[in-house]
């Protein structure tokens, strides 16, 4: 395959969200979500219940994709920040690490320059933690991974699934 | 590319309904949305014309059940069929873990068939995969319409790898729940292999 798979692990998990929680604060966000460049969700803090994460997440990758064409057609690498600006509510989205994106919902108790800043910070951290991941898959894929759960799967699991 | 997520535990996966302009995509996705339990399911999007042509991409999300106690996904994607879409269908193909190719049976759409299987390979190529090393399936749709094309000759024209193949009506949902299984099969089989 051409990409190696994208696994997250306990501890990352952790750390992830620990950086997402403190941007939330910081940033006096209402809700925060990771995505991966797949339309993926990774993870969310803040008011997500209020939210159709899933549908989200597709979006967001899909706008992410789109734009990154646009700048290739007119030269550019990538648009690295989006903003989108609403009556209420507004959506900041950067991508982290060139892999992932961080999507910060926030209304007029913050502003966008609060959210620039704290992002900006906020994805240095963010960025290292997937550098881990990217390190541990690295690993993974060398060494091979002697509790990988899928090494086991049956037919009868498959089919369980659609039973 | 699949994603493993060992802390939520969920294991998501990304499916592609490729295939010509209007041999059934959208369809097969509607057919399967109707008849998923609303648990299992998540909000279909359709980014669509007005004319209720694929702008974009159909989006599916699909929890079909656990495996080794982990949540399985199925991200359900459709491309635009309409040939000068070509850049929004390279986008779609970004992460995919498995295809499924819509032929339409009708005799006038051969021609078409064989440009978008083709358009198909170019455009994973460009993306660093190899379409024989993917899980992949063929659906060869429309077989309730009059004038359609004997299976056999699509076969030869356009299942050169010999892969599952399926005879459907998207419309009635005959086939469609088989084609998605056995691409869903494929893909697991492949996490399995840790690829
Ligand atoms: N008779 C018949 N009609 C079908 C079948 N499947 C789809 N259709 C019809 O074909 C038309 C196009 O179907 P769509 O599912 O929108 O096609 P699409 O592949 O998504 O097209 P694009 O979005 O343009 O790429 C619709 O009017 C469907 O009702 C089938 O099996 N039999
Ligand atoms: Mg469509």
């Amino acid at each position: 395959m051409a990409t190696p798979q994208m696994i997250m692990y306990e501890d990352e998990f952790k750390q992830l969200n620990t950086v997402l929680e403190k941007l939330l604060r910081e940033a006096n966000a209402k809700v925060i979500f990771l995505v991966d460049k797949n339309g993926q969700l990774i993870s969310g803090v803040g008011e997500t219940e209020r939210f159709d994460t899933t549908s989200l997440a597709s979006l967001t990758a899909g706008n992410i994709a789109a734009t990154g064409g646009l700048a290739k057609l007119i030269g550019e690498k990538e648009f690295s920040i989006l903003f989108h600006e609403g009556e209420k509510d507004n959506l900041h989205i950067s991508i982290v690490g060139g892999r992932v994106i961080l999507v910060v919902l926030f209304d007029s108790r913050s502003s966008l320059g609060l959210v620039r800043l704290r992002v900006k910070k906020a994805s240095e951290e963010l960025a290292a933690v997937f550098d881990r991941l990217a390190q541990r898959a690295e690993e993974r894929e060398k060494g091979g991974d002697g509790d990988f759960p899928f090494a086991e799967i049956t037919d009868d699991d498959i089919d369980n699934l659609f039973s | 590319m699949s994603f493993i997520n060992y802390a939520s535990r969920e294991i998501n996966c990304k499916i592609v309904y490729y295939g010509p302009g209007l041999c059934g995509k959208t369809t097969n996705l509607q057919f399967i949305y109707s008849k998923t339990a609303p648990e299992a399911k998540g909000k279909m999007i359709s980014l669509a014309t007005e004319t209720e042509r694929t702008l974009f991409f159909d989006f599916l999300p699909l929890a079909l059940g656990e495996i080794k106690g982990f949540k399985t996904r199925f991200h359900l994607y459709t491309v635009p069929g309409q040939v000068f879409y070509d850049a929004s269908r390279k986008l779609i193909l970004k992460g995919v873990d498995g295809v499924v190719f819509v032929a339409d049976s009708q005799e006038e759409r051969m021609d078409a068939n064989i440009e978008s299987i083709e358009n198909l390979q170019i455009n994973l190529k460009e993306q660093g995969y190899e379409l024989n090393k993917l899980p992949f399936v063929i659906q060869y749709n429309k077989r309730d319409l009059p004038y359609v094309i004997p299976v056999e000759e699509m076969r030869q024209e356009l299942n050169m790898m010999n892969v599952p193949d399926f005879e459907a009506c998207a419309t009635t949902g005959e086939g469609v729940f088989e084609t998605l299984k056995a691409v869903a099969k494929l893909i697991l089989i492949d996490l399995k292999k840790g690829k």
